[in-house]
């Protein structure tokens, strides 16, 4: 069971490395970034998978399924652009 | 160790391996060397939380499940794979809302499931499902705006006071949801209030606040993902929902900083609503043509091109680099300097320069290149405004006083690419534009790269 004070301890602490993480970016990284934790959030769709797993009345297994959709849309929609937009960064000592 | 303790040993085993991926990939994503790995890292994480999960106990409606996955991952894949760069901002904000949407799903799902979570976890999956809602109906506002599909801003009298009741009623139906679990019907009336809120909050917002919008909603989304995730008792989804809150938090803060303006100012007050009167610009626009701007470039010792919005516009980007190119051939010394909001999200010039092909080594930011301007004997703005305007040091009567500018004012000359003679996006007019040793060059932004790179190359 994550409760009480544990999951305050988990929490503090996963704030803290968000925002040292992101604390040393370069401005040029801030999209790619952006979108990155755009993408890390997509973890929503394991979540959303447990809801729609366990629903069984037809009102929340509609619910389930458009909550699934969704995070699959973030998840995957997140990873494809990110990918998309660091595959270009290269310095100009790299061969293009 | 029986089946069912070991198939948990296992879930657990994974969620933990993905949260590490997730924090290593997000590290190594903050520097441009070892950016390009940091995703593939995420997305290892990503792929093994996902297929553990099917094993989870006490679960059914795997077809659903799978057509779902399928559904949402193959459009958001072709989308994804055709967006242009330019597009990039609102393509974000949509994915960004989906994933507010399921965080706001999985806390309906559980709420109409009826069943007792305790007090604690009561608030946190109903805040969790209120601020998810919210991100979602806010960030597919965000998308129509950046997309064109709605006009920018739309606001009515009384509209704060307007959000404010619908807020404090959303969050009296919240506390009764809690304390009393009532009937769906109630439920249900909830949800649809916080939908609405996202978007009436969002609509007042103009274009050039996107950027810390869109950022303010990932962030938020993140919160919503951690919140449902202690209901759900996911450890992957609190660890990876509560570092993106934070960092997000960060980001957003970062961003409404660069602009000199809270965050509340951001939210709510309409840009230029405060202080419309400006102060009279003195002086007059002096056009130029692109034969003469392309010789004054051509012949200078430094050039710095300082991009904007107006870039991204007329998809400019990859005639500046080719401009850049041939100045350089010719022994110019030419740097990119960007400002921190320049565009429609933090870093959006970067992406689109880095799209053209310019290595991130010539690309510079407001801190490290506000000095050069003084040695520069060109510096060539594209469809930038604000950010160059001089009066944010000058005039304190200005909105954008304050506002960290690039100095293009310091340079020896400036030539200005921009369509019309209009002021900017918040209406203030740019002092830039008038001073002695700024010329006008006017149209269209890849149009006047064009004749530029050809008037340089005529030389």
């Amino acid at each position: 069971m994550i409760d009480g004070f544990i999951a305050l301890y988990i929490f503090m602490l996963a704030a803290f490395v968000g925002h040292e993480v992101i604390g040393r970016v370069p401005v040029i990284l801030h999209t790619p970034l952006m979108s990155g934790s755009n993408f890390v959030h997509g973890i929503v769709l394991v979540g959303a998978m447990v809801a729609l797993g366990r629903a069984d009345s037809g009102l929340e297994m509609t619910i389930g399924f458009i909550g699934v959709f969704l995070a699959a849309g973030n998840a995957v929609g997140g990873y494809v652009v990110t990918e998309r937009m660091l595959e270009m960064f290269k310095s100009s000592k790299e061969k293009r | 160790m029986n089946e069912a303790s070991s198939v948990r040993w296992l879930i657990e085993a994974s969620y933990f391996v993905a949260a590490i991926l997730f924090i290593y990939g997000l590290k190594r994503m903050s520097s441009p060397v070892t950016a390009r790995g940091g995703i593939v890292w995420a997305g290892a994480g990503m792929l093994v939380a996902t297929l553990v999960t099917f094993l989870y106990p006490g679960m059914d409606n795997y077809i659903l499940m799978m057509v779902a996955i399928a559904l949402g991952g193959v459009l958001a894949w072709v989308s994804g794979k055709r967006v242009a760069m330019t597009d990039m901002p609102q393509m974000i904000a949509l994915y960004n809302g989906m994933g507010g949407g399921a965080a706001a799903a999985i806390a309906a799902v559980e709420l109409f499931g009826g069943e007792d979570h305790g007090l604690t976890f009561g608030i946190l999956a109903v805040l969790g499902g209120l601020i998810g809602a919210v991100s979602f109906s806010g960030s597919m506002i965000a998308f129509a705006k950046l997309q064109g599909l709605m006009k920018s801003t739309v606001r009515f009298g009384g509209q704060q006071i307007f959000n404010l009741v619908l807020l404090a009623a959303t969050l009296v139906l919240a506390a009764i949801i809690v304390v009393q679990q009532p009937g769906p019907e109630l439920i249900a009336i909830f949800f649809v209030l916080a939908l609405v809120l996202g978007v009436t909050m969002t609509l007042p917002i103009g274009g050039a606040d996107m950027p810390v919008v869109i950022s303010l909603y990932n962030a938020l989304t993140g919160l919503a993902v951690a919140f449902e995730g202690f209901v759900l008792q996911n450890a992957a989804m609190i660890i990876a929902g509560t570092v993106v809150g934070a960092a997000g938090t960060l980001l957003t803060q970062l961003m409404a900083k660069a602009m000199n303006r809270s965050l509340g100012n951001v939210l709510f007050s309409g840009f230029g609503d405060t202080a419309a009167v400006a102060s009279e610009v003195q002086g007059s626009m002096k056009a130029i043509e692109a034969a003469d701007a392309g010789v004054m470039m051509a012949f200078a010792n430094k050039v710095l091109i300082v991009p904007g919005y107006g870039m991204a516009v007329a998809q400019a980007q990859h005639k500046v680099w080719e401009l850049a190119q041939i100045l350089i051939e010719r022994g110019v010394d030419v740097k990119f300097a960007i400002h921190p909001v320049a565009g429609r999200m933090p870093g959006h010039m970067n992406v689109l320069l880095a799209e053209a092909g310019v290595p991130y080594d010539v690309i510079y930011d407001e801190g490290e290149i506000n000095a050069e301007f003084a040695t520069a004997d060109v510096a060539l703005v594209i469809g930038a405004n604000d950010v160059v305007n001089p009066v944010a040091r000058t005039d304190p009567s200005s909105p954008i006083y304050g506002m960290p500018i690039l100095n293009a004012d310091k340079a020896k000359n400036v030539i200005v690419i921009k369509r019309g003679q209009g002021a900017g996006f918040s209406g203030i007019e740019n002092a830039l534009f008038f001073l002695d040793q700024t010329r006008m060059l006017y149209g269209d932004g890849q149009a006047m790269a064009s004749e530029l790179i050809q008037a340089v190359k005529s030389l």
